[in-house]
């Protein structure tokens, strides 16, 4: 991919310009962090102009004692983590980050096992400063926790993909780290067990940080991770949910490896990621679609959220793949992300959507990006 | 801007001239029936304001559809008369979010009132805009509740609580009510009807979702919504702590949050209020003591019962005058109705009360409290103060009397500066009540320009011709942006020419 020029703005205000001159002279512009998830959407041609946010990085507020802070895009997701870990906080979102930076992370509404108590960031992003294509910088939202002055534009930018301006400042609740985490591990081969047992543990206030289901050739297992002082005696009270569903019971004190296991999961390098949405009481379908299309499996159990990854096929094998999925999953939503090219050029990457819905998109759209500057074409509908 | 008469209609006369609009009232009547469209002026006082009634605003018609397709047909009755609508709840809003528009149709849900789908499995409901909040944790109780909970759950409908964002004193551990909605259904400005997500969570798209959610009926409005429930805490441990001061109050509300407990609520009172809801709810607390700090926790019982030692630490460690703790549901019910008590109970001590609706950064609460009270005294004016203190989430009610010339005014006026106050401390002009008519001339404390001009074309994007809820949010009003090219009937059409820009 070759792209024609670049911009490095350091701050919202050269951003917001940077995207006004690409808008009246009819160049197309695509927003980037760090690049991880570049291969993510519909396949468009190389932008004429990539506005990098690599040099907005810094953490401009920290306020310890409200539990929020206000970032800039271009800092490293990991980094953001590592300095609110060393007060004992976090803000809890905690996709396979790798390189990805905290604009990335909420232009793709990127999650991982957190997701389970803490929501999607979308409910963890409460204020935003955008800058816009018609050269404006605007601010929605605020620096509180509890807010419901002017239209939440934070939602509504988190997860569009840079189709609509830059969110050039963040801000987000943060949480305490947890503190002593175990988790409720229970093994099954039987997709039907293993959604009996995460059905029994859903219906539990169980309080868990992380509810998670796996599926792999070896078989499956449904993981239940609990924090705080009396984690242990919680996880032992939750395994007989597991047991009584038919799975094979264990404890692991020393989870980390788990849950990183179950975060990298929804990434493949060189396969096909799929995402799939349901209602959480088709879990047993979903794994059962997984293993019929020789896929592993990580989800969030109780969500209905899941990643299914092929790794080794054909192009055309791939594209055969998801078209079955989707055929057999229908309803629900099954999204491409981590594919080939090829394959997202086959399949459409954000699967089919409702036209009613998709003029309101193409209205918003219109109205935030008149010229279509911002990543034309990448997003649901083509927009 | 372009009126498309339906065939044999007539089409309104402009506002302002002798009988606006009786061609409208005459379909409308045709959309539900004649039993379901009040016009009558006496009839129509009641619909003149919603919860605060300070406003007072007669609409044309009142408009009771039963079902989407009704809403749908007398939405797009107005948009071809090019009447402005408001559509209303339980119109228990503290804002004048569901005031009327002179001359315009007021579109009351209180008919669709129906619970769709009760989904334990999927943990899901499904339901009309006019059921009431309390309604969903009622249908899905004991082993399920839907958290947000504000004050007016017994009243407030559903529908209301999408348009407001609702909160409640449960919010701080549970969220609002946007992060419980995950379907909806939608009427635009025009008549469309279109489906946003549904029982799953991750709707590839735009969040449309996330930006209705709290647009206090501006951009459309919802004919059935999908919420999340979630299953009950399995153990709740509620007291009471009284301090000297609201300092000494806050110092505990700190040190608990900041410890890494999540209280299910944790909720401040000050002296004025104490007394007052003691005169009215009569719990036996003291009144001689500064603040009052009800804590709840809930959750895992074993967790519960060893967070709630810590926090019964905390409290002893900063000089607790003294604890009450709840040792059985009457008890934790008794605190909770002191708690509740406090709006009312002021209205039986004063002749009248404004309740303002702030927010501040938790830090901040000392220096807005020393603020608030230095106000109180310019003003000569007694101010109780509530507080969702997790949050930082201020009711200071400022009471007058309003058969004293001026009073009300100078009420309004200081209750104006406690908001003032509170966006300087880096906060916000309003918490969960909404900023509607009462708080748009606020707006501009908070947010620039371009601040509210991105507001404006997310409006615009939902509706073009801003006769839906117009006068809310919005400070001045203001217009959208042409559309460009030929105007052109079907919505579908006409959004996509927005690809020739």
């Amino acid at each position: 991919m070759s792209v024609a020029s670049t911009a490095d703005p350091s701050t919202a205000a050269e951003a917001a310009e940077a995207l006004r001159a690409a808008a009246v002279s009819g160049q197309r512009v695509r927003i980037a962090g760090n690049g991880s998830k570049l291969g993510w959407g519909n396949p468009i041609a190389p932008p004429d102009v990539e506005l990098r946010t690599t040099s907005m990085a810094r953490v401009v507020a920290h306020n310890e004692g409200d539990f929020t802070a206000i970032v800039e895009p271009g800092l490293p997701f990991a980094t953001l983590q590592s300095e609110l870990a060393a007060k004992g906080q976090m803000l809890a979102i905690d996709p396979p980050a790798g390189e990805a930076t905290v604009g990335g992370v909420f232009a793709t509404s990127d999650s991982g096992p957190l997701r389970h108590r803490y929501h999607a960031p979308r409910d963890l992003i409460i204020g935003v400063q955008l800058a816009l294509a018609d050269g404006s910088v605007a601010r929605a939202g605020g620096t509180v926790i509890k807010n419901v002055a002017g239209y939440d534009l934070a939602k509504l930018f988190t997860g569009s993909f840079g189709t609509l301006g830059l969110m050039a400042e963040i801000a987000v609740r943060l949480h305490p780290l947890p503190q002593g985490t175990a988790t409720a591990v229970g093994r099954s081969d039987d997709p039907a067990k293993l959604a009996a047992g995460a059905a029994a543990c859903a219906r539990e206030p169980l309080e868990a940080d992380a509810f998670d289901v796996g599926w792999d050739a070896e078989g499956g297992a449904i993981l239940v991770r609990l924090s705080g002082e009396t984690a242990s005696t919680r996880v032992a009270k939750t395994l007989p949910l597991l047991a009584d569903a038919g799975l094979i019971t264990s404890v692991e004190d020393h989870d980390d490896a788990i849950w990183a296991r179950q975060r990298e999961g929804q990434r493949s390098p060189d396969g096909v990621v799929v995402g799939v949405a349901t209602g959480p009481a088709s879990l047993r379908l979903v794994l059962e679609a997984a293993q019929a299309a020789g896929a592993t499996l990580v989800g969030r159990a109780a969500l209905g959220l899941a990643w299914l990854r092929l790794d080794g096929l054909s192009d055309d094998d791939a594209i055969a793949r998801v078209t079955e999925l989707r055929e057999k999953l229908a309803p629900a939503s099954v999204t491409v992300t981590d594919a080939p090219s090829a394959v997202r050029q086959a399949v459409d990457p954000w699967g089919p959507v409702d036209p009613a819905r998709l003029a309101l998109m193409r209205s918003v759209k219109a109205r935030f990006d008149p010229t279509s500057c911002c990543a034309p074409g990448l997003f649901v509908g083509g927009l | 801007m372009t009126t498309h008469p339906q065939l044999g209609d007539e089409p309104t006369s402009p506002p302002g001239s002798a009988e606006p609009g009786h061609a409208l009232v005459r379909r409308l009547r045709g959309i539900v029936g004649d039993e379901h469209v009040v016009d009558h002026p006496h009839q129509l006082r009641t619909y003149e304001s919603d919860g605060l009634l300070q406003y007072h605003v007669r609409p044309q018609a009142v408009v009771l559809p039963a079902s989407t397709q009704e809403v749908a047909d007398v939405v797009r009755a107005c948009h071809e008369h090019e009447v402005p609508w408001v559509a209303r709840g339980s119109g228990s809003g503290l804002s004048g979010g569901a005031l009327p528009v002179e001359d315009g149709i007021l579109v009351s849900l209180t008919r669709m009132n129906r619970i769709l789908d009760v989904d334990l499995e999927n943990q899901r409901v499904v339901c009309q805009p006019g059921v009431t909040n309390i309604a969903i944790s009622d249908a899905v109780g004991p082993a399920f509740f839907y958290p947000p909970d504000p004050s007016s759950q017994i009243v407030c409908s559903i529908g209301g609580n999408v348009a407001e964002n609702s909160g409640g004193a449960h919010c701080f551990k549970y969220g609002f009510t946007t992060n419980y909605v995950c379907g909806l259904e939608i009427v635009l400005h025009d008549g469309t009807i279109v489906r946003l997500g549904g029982k799953d969570l991750a709707q590839p798209g735009y969040d449309v979702i996330g930006a209705f959610v709290g647009s206090e009926g501006t951009l459309g409005v919802t004919t059935e919504i999908t919420v999340r429930i979630i299953p009950s805490p399995e153990a709740v441990r509620t007291l009471v702590a009284f301090f000297p001061t609201p300092r000494a109050a806050g110092e505990v509300v700190s040190e608990v949050v900041t410890g890494g407990v999540v209280p299910a609520a944790i909720e401040m009172m000050d002296n004025l209020t104490i007394r007052a809801s003691e005169a009215m709810a009569g719990a036996g607390w003291p009144t001689d003591v500064g603040a009052a700090l009800v804590i709840e926790l809930d959750g895992a019982e074993s967790e519960c019962d060893t967070q709630f030692e810590q926090v019964q630490a905390i409290c002893a460690s900063h000089d607790a005058l003294k604890v009450l703790v709840a040792g059985s549901a009457d008890e934790r019910a008794l605190i909770w109705r002191m708690r509740k008590a406090a709006f009312p109970a002021m209205g039986r001590l004063h002749p009248s009360y404004y309740v303002q609706d702030g927010v501040i950064p938790r830090t901040k609460l000392p220096e807005v409290l020393d603020r608030i009270e230095e106000l109180a005294e310019q003003y000569g004016l007694p101010v109780g103060n509530v507080f969702h203190a997790g949050d930082g989430n201020l009711h200071p009610l400022v009471c007058y009397d309003a058969s004293k010339e001026g009073d009300a005014e100078r009420a309004e006026e200081l209750a104006g500066e406690i908001i003032v106050a509170c966006v300087e401390a880096g906060g916000s002009i309003t918490g969960e009540h909404g900023v509607g008519v009462d708080k748009k001339r606020y707006m501009p404390k908070m947010f620039s320009e371009a601040d509210l001009e991105a507001f404006q074309k997310l409006r615009c994007a939902f509706d073009p011709t801003g006769r839906t809820n117009p006068g809310k949010v919005m400070p001045t009003p203001r217009l959208c942006g042409e559309v460009p090219g030929p105007y052109k009937e079907h919505p579908l059409e006409r959004e996509g020419l927005a690809e020739r820009f």
